[in-house]
């Protein structure tokens, strides 16, 4: 323990911390900016100076460290002068259209710039010119970019990417993609979490929101809406609603209320996902044996490597990007969002009698990589397009602004794609996909359903596979068969995990991913809390949900079911590998 | 008003000469890496300001000059503003009427003529190839130790981490310590301020405060066998990374002892034996299989090649540049190389009380003269360019002089005379003069006197060193001009997994830099017999200190008198007391957390 003082406090803190974590603990709050825990603690803003007597200089609270007997003041003069000239200075390289910016709000500059009381234009501001293909899913404006690092560091070391580099010196720096290295399409998973940590508007998802209403308004379109897991863990958060107002029920009727004709789940097709992706797993374990071992066959899967799920986009634009040859080894089920669009466009359109190019379906997700993933030529088969447009968590919320949610009375999802478990639901967080394969799988094998806790592992709370080993790992037996899983969420993690496979250091069955760190419910499509990480809490009130349900099996889905009697047969029928599969191989970046 | 008056500067004028100070300060360190656009901009405004007014193509054409390249650093720039920056800068140099402007356009010309790919870069595809050198002392480092780290380590008294933390990068710590060129403080933050970091003297106290540190354990054994022939610093370092890695070395040495020039080069004054055998020791320690006295033949490397997994090449260079001169055949002629080999085989030959003559100004022709002078010679340097013009360290040639050695400087020697024995009775020299620059110095030219006798017994040729690898070129190795020819990953491109590196591809070169091409060749051979084994970094550094020491001077080593020294071969130079050290730690600026060592974060493995 170190002895401090600070602003005339004095404290014992543990040896290590830095002055930012000792003002906290005894509740002095120091302004800071580029400052993101663990993440990001480079000192660039200089906006959390302080004074510590005996320096001659000020000193950045988020990474020094305090020493033996430290004199720190937090508020003097010297300190309000340094700050907010720094801010200010960053202000004259900012383009300040506040009004208009997707981040009005929920912006960490305009809330600091407020917090310094700093108004009128400070100094003439010529910014940069937006230098960015505004058709990409993920859009960078340096006319925004204050330099944080925070993009920089994220990608650099949550999801070891790299994707952001920092170009240039002096007063020209900035951070952009390299051109030497690559572009977006052949660097990066698309995963958005540099937006979800970007202070300001200069990361952005394209907003699609404009299209979702062109569609509302054409009266030849039949719009039809499907939200992920994630999304009722989180779309209550912008609006300001407590999560006894924001439920699944009062979600629903807001997509209603936004004029859409049909309100189906992504739980849904989650369920479906387990029962297609489930029965490809025991169809995996039981022909590994005559499966190549040792080398890659081109693309062949081999039998000594797991089968990777595969419903996260940016997982799958992971491996295809770093490890090309490890393909095969994800499974061939497509996600549940692109499940559903094939349900949608054929099942249903059938249904109702209509042209399934009449259809149009909408995405809610929490995803930016999805916004892709709808795009993938590989990815339609019962239309021209089987998803036509995805609107994040955020874009979500942004239009409830004109809807009182709070008012609205609760309705049932839609039928017959409305209906989904509790093993789908917890699609929404890290190793939830696999905690409902394995339910469902335990149950086709051996025709009884195991409890439902069982595999909890897998989940966040999980079991470490070890040190320096940053996944989850369990062996459960399934009738006669034990199946080894290893589950892990965002890339760094990942990357670490699948070199340990390629090494032969681990070996196992049936591994899930999810590129962002905590999966769906930290997605990069979610709300963004500056400074904050919200994954663990979404994911709980998905666990929550889980165990609310009056059903948590997969196979148990009653819509599902009727699915299969009506119209697909069984799990892997020729059917369903027309729709619900892809070849992965043939998708490429 | 008297008609003259005395000029004092004015408060103002003393202002700006001490900020013109800083700046020549700052630039010593500024990073070469940064945007060449920008630093030739820069300069043009800078060159700018010193432009008195009068001519229009200084005064006119430096600023437009200033203004065409910030529109390419802007990204506004096409490729008629290259090709206007050229035409301006072109006649700048040929019209402006005086040195301001001639000069700047002159340095401006050639610095963007070696740049013009980067100024292309900029406005075909918008991208600038500079580089953000994050810790300057580590990037200067050629083998990018972690410095900063081992100086706050050395700081904490914890002495034996802050060796193993060298180690990380430089198997050679103790050497180091004694003998490094240190690159490093060239780049040093601290210059900024007021002088860089003895780091090379923090090194010291912490080799001799740490004692014996056990190298870290060997990863499994891979079963690969990798021969290296050569065990000077580039080799047994090869040795040293590789045996950590798990791999097998096989180490084929010449002489009789290992240390390469660090022995046979480096008198002991400089570089006592038991610092040598510190670091030897250790990386012997981790399971190097020695074969001293193999002097390896074509076939014989032939037959390594096939018994080994990959092979190491780095017989350094020890064959000695003749001076083409009359009489140099005859008895009491020697190399610099063979006197320093001697020394090294404890052969010293018998100087005492001779006159000898070392021709040459380079760091070898000091540890010439100098070793000389301890065998009890009366010794003259024989230099045919300026004292200033050496290449030797400054420190090395004010050593010498100090201990009394002899410099004629401004002398080519044109032959050697000899008595009627055949023996050496004189050095005839021919007076020169500075001439025209060539090279960043200027060439000597016959000045219009008479030749100089130098009366003398022994002449040592002390200008240069060659390679000798016609064994290895016999064997069908590529080489250039008696260098093998390897690239800059160190592997030589011929079949099988042939590297090469240190002396014996750069040429005669400093120990951190054969180090480098150690370090660079222990990754890459693992890498290409199919592994990725990462040495880990497992010792935690102390938190930057938050309080950084105003201007404080640096603090030098202390060396043996003079007069004292110069009749031993003890070394010369001393360590720091505790509070030296503790006082020169506390000025590092602990550039692995301020600036953008705290950005590119980590320490990261190699």
């Amino acid at each position: 323990m170190v002895k401090i003082t600070i602003d005339g406090i004095t404290t014992e803190v543990p040896k290590g911390t830095t002055i930012l974590e000792a003002a906290e603990s005894v509740g002095i709050r120091i302004p800071r900016l580029c400052y993101f825990k663990e993440i990001n603690e480079v000192a660039a803003c200089r906006v959390c100076v302080v004074e510590v007597e005996g320096a001659n200089r000020l000193l950045a609270a988020c990474n020094t460290v305090c020493d033996e007997g430290m004199v720190i003041k937090t508020n003097s003069r010297r300190v309000r002068n340094a700050r907010k000239n720094n801010v200010k200075l960053i202000l004259t390289k900012h383009n300040t259209s506040c009004t208009s910016c997707i981040r009005d709000g929920s912006c960490a500059l305009q809330d600091i710039t407020k917090e310094f009381n700093i108004t009128g234009q400070v100094i003439e501001n010529p910014h940069e010119k937006l230098n960015w293909d505004l058709s990409e899913p993920l859009i960078r404006d340096n006319s925004k970019c204050i330099t944080c690092f925070r993009c920089y560091n994220e990608c650099h070391k949550v999801q070891e990417l790299t994707v952001w580099s920092i170009l240039g010196t002096g007063r020209r720096s900035y951070i952009g993609l390299d051109p030497r290295r690559g572009d977006l399409h052949t660097m990066c998973a698309l995963c958005g979490q540099c937006i979800t940590h970007c202070p300001t508007g200069a990361l952005t998802a394209r907003d699609d929101t404009a299209r979702f209403y062109e569609a509302i308004d054409d009266p030849d379109l039949i719009t039809v809406v499907q939200v992920a897991p994630a999304v009722r863990s989180a779309y209550g958060e912008m609006l300001g609603l407590p999560k006894e107002v924001a439920t699944e029920k009062r979600m629903a009727a807001a997509i209603k209320a936004l004029g859409v004709d049909y309100v189906f789940d992504t739980n849904f097709s989650a369920d479906l996902t387990i029962m297609e992706e489930g029965s490809e797993l025991l169809q995996f374990l039981g022909e590994r044996d005559g499966l190549p071992k040792g080398e890659f066959v081109e693309g062949k899967r081999r039998g000594d490597f797991p089968m990777f799920t595969s419903c996260c986009p940016g997982w799958v634009r992971y491996m295809k990007l770093k490890y090309p040859e490890m393909v095969p080894q994800l499974s061939s089920a497509k996600s549940p969002q692109q499940m559903f669009g094939a349900v949608t466009k054929s099942y249903f359109a059938e249904k109702i009698g209509v042209d399934p190019e009449k259809i149009f379906c909408i995405s809610i997700m929490p995803c930016t990589a999805k916004k892709y993933e709808c795009d993938v030529p590989e990815l339609q088969d019962a239309a021209e397009k089987d998803v036509d447009m995805v609107l994040t968590t955020r874009e979500f919320s942004r239009m409830l602004r004109g809807v009182n949610v709070e008012k609205l009375d609760e309705i049932e999802f839609d039928s017959p794609l409305g209906t989904g478990t509790g093993a789908a639901v917890i699609f929404g967080r890290t190793g939830g996909v696999m905690e409902a394969a394995l339910r469902s799988a335990y149950f086709l094998v051996t025709g009884e359903n195991p409890a439902p806790e069982v595999f909890c592992d897998m989940g966040p709370e999980g079991r470490s596979a070890g040190e320096g080993r940053p996944w989850r790992e369990a062996e459960y037996k399934v009738g006669d068969a034990v199946v080894r899983t290893a589950v892990t969420s965002g890339l760094a993690n990942t990357g670490k995990l699948v070199e340990a496979i390629k090494a032969g250091e681990v070996s196992y069955d049936f591994v899930e991913i999810m590129a962002c760190p905590g999966g769906c419910a930290g997605g990069g499509g979610q709300p963004i809390h500056d400074g904050e990480e919200y994954a663990a809490c979404r994911g709980s009130m998905l666990d929550r949900l889980d165990i609310e349900s009056d059903i948590r099996y997969s196979h148990e889905n009653p819509d599902v079911i009727a699915l299969y009697d009506g119209y697909l047969e069984k799990p892997l029928s020729h059917k369903s590998h027309e729709l619900l599969h892809t070849d992965q191989r043939e998708w490429s970046l | 008003m008297n008609r003259l008056s005395i000029n004092n500067d004015s408060k103002t004028v003393i202002a700006m000469k001490g900020l013109l100070n800083d700046r020549i300060r700052r630039s010593h360190v500024a990073p070469a890496g940064n945007c060449p656009v920008n630093m030739c901009a820069s300069y043009a405004r800078q060159c700018l300001s010193e432009s008195c007014g009068k001519c229009i193509p200084c005064k006119v054409g430096l600023e437009r000059v200033a203004e065409l390249l910030e529109e390419v650093e802007d990204g506004k720039g096409t490729p008629k503003h290259l090709t206007d920056i050229k035409d301006l800068l072109e006649s700048i140099r040929d019209s402006a009427d005086c040195a301001i402007g001639f000069s700047a356009a002159d340095d401006l010309y050639k610095a963007t003529q070696e740049a013009w790919d980067d100024l292309e870069s900029h406005v075909n595809k918008g991208v600038c190839n500079s580089v953000v050198e994050s810790i300057p002392c580590k990037s200067g480092c050629p083998a990018h130790v972690d410095i900063p780290g081992y100086i706050a380590l050395t700081k904490a008294g914890r002495y034996a981490d802050a060796v193993r933390v060298i180690r990380y990068d430089n198997p050679f710590p103790a050497s180091c310590a004694l003998v490094c060129e240190h690159p490093c403080e060239r780049y040093c933050r601290r210059n900024m301020i007021d002088d860089s970091v003895n780091i090379r003297g923090i090194k010291r106290s912490a080799v001799d405060g740490a004692g014996k540190v056990d190298p870290p354990e060997c990863m499994p054994s891979t079963g690969k066998r990798v021969a290296i022939i050569g065990g000077g610093p580039s080799g047994l370092t090869v040795a040293y990374y590789l045996q950590l890695m798990g791999h097998q070395t096989t180490l084929f040495e010449r002489r009789k002892k290992l240390g390469g020039m660090m022995r046979y080069g480096i008198p002991r004054y400089r570089l006592p034996d038991e610092y040598l055998a510190y670091d030897i020791d250790t990386i012997l320690s981790t399971g190097v299989d020695v074969k001293l006295g193999n002097d390896i033949t074509d076939k014989e490397f032939n037959e390594i090649k096939h018994e080994y997994d990959a092979v190491y090449i780095s017989i350094g260079a020890h064959a000695a540049n003749k001076l083409g001169i009359e009489g140099e055949d005859a008895e009491g002629v020697l190399s610099a190389v063979e006197l320093l080999r001697a020394m090294g085989d404890d052969e010293a030959p018998d100087f005492k009380g001779k006159r000898v003559a070392i021709v040459g100004g380079g760091n070898v022709a000091m540890d010439c003269t100098r070793t000389a002078k301890r065998l009890g010679a009366d010794v003259t340097c024989v230099y045919r360019r300026r004292q200033e013009d050496m290449t030797a360290q400054p420190e090395e040639v004010l050593g010498a002089i100090a201990e009394t050695c002899r410099f004629m400087t401004m002398a080519a020697p044109v032959r050697i005379e000899t008595d009627s024995d055949g023996k050496v009775s004189a050095l005839i020299v021919q007076p020169q003069i500075p001439g025209e620059y060539d090279r960043g110095r200027p060439m000597p030219v016959s000045a219009e006197r008479d030749e100089v006798r130098v009366e003398c017994d022994i002449v040592v040729a002390a200008i240069g060193q060659k390679i000798d690898s016609g064994a290895f070129e016999a064997a069908g190795v590529p080489t250039n001009r008696n260098r093998i020819s390897a690239s800059d990953d160190t592997k030589v491109d011929t079949e099988g997994l042939i590297f090469s590196g240190g002396d014996v591809t750069s040429g005669p070169s400093t120990v951190i830099r054969a180090i480098e091409a150690g370090k660079t060749a222990a990754a890459n051979i693992d890498q290409a017999l199919g592994f990725n084994h990462r040495l880990p970094r497992d010792i935690e550094i102390p938190y930057a200190n938050a309080k950084i020491p105003p201007k404080t001077g640096r603090i030098n080593l202390p060396e043996r008198e003079a007069l004292d020294r110069a009749g031993d071969f003890t070394v010369i130079e001393g360590r720091m007391t505790d509070q030296e050290l503790h006082q020169e730690c506390d000025r590092c600026l602990r550039c692995d957390h301020y600036g953008m060592g705290s950005v590119r974060g980590g320490r990261e493995s190699w």
